[in-house]
């Protein structure tokens, strides 16, 4: 079996997902590492259902603190699978603010509803397969896991 | 995988003799072309796992093995209590996710008249899907007594039947639970969640017995061709996923605290006989627990759905087995009874003929080894055999493993025309994501012969009978 774990090369696009044999791996990119984690959060959204078909209605805030910026990452994703199965919510919008090893963020939806999202399955953790925060030849930043669904 | 890298044993035994830091050889059992398919990653994991300190005899993969977090998906590793570890990883985030079979009188032409009323009822009945909470609601004290119960709770407290608990593996309750080291986030996911099937490849199938491919043991479990079975495939649910998450990021960030280094920071493990190692023992097995008793009000509910709509009552539990787990069992390793701490990752317990663990019924022909199936496609019941403690400390293949991605899946099928097409097959499919049918389309899936085949070609269980769908509810 064919299992990729590289980002896709070039492009524009700030968001997206990684093949994987039996779960899916999520990507963010941004200009910096903050809006890579952001857009991560909206592909994690994305291996659930449509992003857009998630209205920001409410606000959750989410902290974590880690010793390195890669296990960050995961546990930034970890806490939005928490906030989402405890509130039986999904999120569509989010904002980081990374200082020290500490984030701080917020993430903005409205609770399940099944007919409208239809939502394809849960995440049930991010893993630290294919975990990798990178900085990229232009400035920019990368950030990349797999998810267990 | 690469078959240079490994060297035959028998037609369906591969082997990787210890190289770098391996302690012991990682054998995978597979036919050539399962083999062939096989992802490097499960070669480059099986590895790993082979250098973990304590593991005892090899590192083992089964024939649906697929890249995992650590371990393989379809791995199985047994650690000596004294020097061995135990890991979050070779777990899994679905703590004690499995199947269980529940065996009902009626034939499939009995059945044909009441089965888009049964489709819709067990689809009302029984909460899948993202979002869906279930109708036993629990506060702490309730959820300790469940954490501690499992399935036994569950009769306890009107779900499910007492004779039903024999047939669960630990009789229905895993003893060692700690309640008390299940964080307070892993309990907020479950409050709302008991009897709830989730999403995913999890799900509820109708089924008959298309096969008997062995008559003794099919009549000693008490199926025959034609009869209508239901499925059950599920896990612990948000409670299991949470314990999963924090205790691998724990042992991944204190590893080199017990002195151990890892070959990949997601084989997280800790010593057996290290605080943390003894907490997760205790949170997993409360999750063991809360899967146990999760399937038990599933199945009460079905039995209640089943009832409604055909009039038939008490649908006999023929097993229930789990496919991530760590358990504590005796094995012989070099002609010497030892206690061992087994982990099975995607895989079955598979205990043979004889074996005291097994219930009355069950110990003189072996246990029930139950492969799911994935909405169109067969699933299969075999039989635990002798030799299989031999192969892989008794252990067996849990499904057929997928062989597209959801990516893939989405491009190559619409869930629309999956449930028509399937339908044209009589086979009616339940699910509020049509996405979601579409990401679990039975073509993304490996052929489950291919994998039941390798698996009693290798030793590790025997064909009993094939099951086919006549109409599953998916998450």
């Amino acid at each position: 079996m064919h299992a990729e774990t590289q980002p896709p090369g070039g492009g524009e696009r700030s968001w997206g997902h990684l093949r994987h044999g039996s779960d899916i791996g999520v990507w963010g990119r941004g200009r910096t590492l903050e809006e890579a984690f952001e857009r991560a959060g909206v592909a994690l959204c994305a291996v659930m259902t449509e992003p857009s078909r998630v209205e920001p209605r409410e606000a959750v805030a989410v902290c974590c603190e880690a010793p390195d910026v890669e296990v960050l990452f995961s546990d930034w994703l970890n806490a939005l699978v928490y906030e989402m199965a405890a509130r039986r919510m999904l999120f569509s919008r989010f904002e980081v603010h990374l200082a020290d090893g500490r984030l701080e963020g917020r993430a903005w939806g409205e609770p399940v509803d099944v007919a409208r999202h239809e939502p394809a399955v849960e995440v049930k953790a991010a893993t630290l397969t294919g975990l990798r925060v990178k900085r990229e030849e232009d400035g920019g930043w990368y950030a990349q896991c797999v998810v267990d669904v | 995988m690469d078959l240079a890298r490994v060297s035959r044993h028998a037609e369906a035994e591969w082997w990787v003799e210890p190289h770098g830091a391996m302690r012991v050889p990682a054998v995978v059992y597979a036919s050539e072309p399962l083999m062939r398919e096989m992802d490097e990653k499960v070669y480059e994991q099986a590895c790993n796992v082979a250098s973990l300190p304590g593991i005892v005899k090899a590192a083992y993969a089964m024939p649906d093995a697929h890249w995992g977090y650590g371990f393989p998906i379809g791995g199985v590793a047994a650690f000596d209590e004294e020097e061995g570890v135990i890991s979050a990883g070779g777990v899994g985030f679905d703590i004690s996710c499995g199947v269980r079979l529940l065996e009902t009188p009626l034939t499939r032409e009995q059945l044909e008249p009441f089965k888009q009323a049964l489709a819709d009822a067990l689809y009302h009945e029984v909460p899948v899907g993202m979002g869906r909470t279930g109708r036993v609601h629990l506060d702490d004290a309730e959820l300790d007594a469940m954490l501690a119960g499992g399935a036994r709770w569950a009769v306890e407290q009107g779900y499910g039947a007492w004779e039903d608990l024999p047939r669960i593996e630990e009789g229905g309750c895993m003893a060692g639970a700690r309640p008390e080291s299940v964080s307070r986030r892993a309990r907020s996911r479950q409050a709302d969640e008991m009897g709830t099937l989730g999403s995913g490849n999890h799900y509820l199938e109708v089924q008959h017995v298309a096969r008997v491919e062995d008559a003794r043991l099919a009549e000693a479990y008490g199926l025959r061709e034609g009869q209508v079975v239901v499925s059950i495939h599920c896990g612990s649910r948000g409670l299991g996923h949470q314990i999963g998450t924090e205790y691998l990021r724990e042992m991944s960030l204190e590893a080199a605290r017990h002195g151990l280094t890892l070959p990949d920071r997601e084989l997280a493990c800790a010593p057996i006989r290290s605080d943390v190692g003894r907490e997760y023992l205790g949170a997993m097995r409360a999750a063991i627990n809360c899967a146990l008793a999760n399937r038990e009000i599933i199945t009460h509910l079905v039995r209640r759905a089943f009832e409604r709509v055909t009039g038939v009552s008490g649908l006999r539990l023929l097993f229930d087995v789990s496919h991530n787990t760590c358990k504590v069992e005796e094995h012989e390793v070099d002609g010497k009874r030892r206690r061992l701490f087994v982990h099975r990752k995607g895989a079955t317990r598979a205990f043979g003929p004889g074996h005291p663990d097994l219930p009355p019924g069950l110990r003189e022909v072996g246990q029930p080894v139950l492969i799911g199936g994935s909405m169109g496609t067969a699933s299969y019941v075999l039989a635990g055999t002798e030799e299989s403690e031999a192969r892989a400390f008794s252990s067996s293949a849990h499904g057929a493993g997928r062989s597209h991605s959801r990516h893939d899946a989405l491009r190559l099928w619409r869930g629309r025309e999956v449930v028509d097409s399937l339908a044209s097959r009589g086979i009616l499919i339940r699910s509020p994501s049509m996405r979601g049918v579409a990401e679990e389309a039975p073509g993304a899936y490996k052929n489950v012969v291919e994998v039941v085949d390798a698996a009693e070609v290798a030793g590790l269980s025997h064909k009993v009978a094939r099951l086919e769908p006549l109409a599953c509810i998916k998450g």
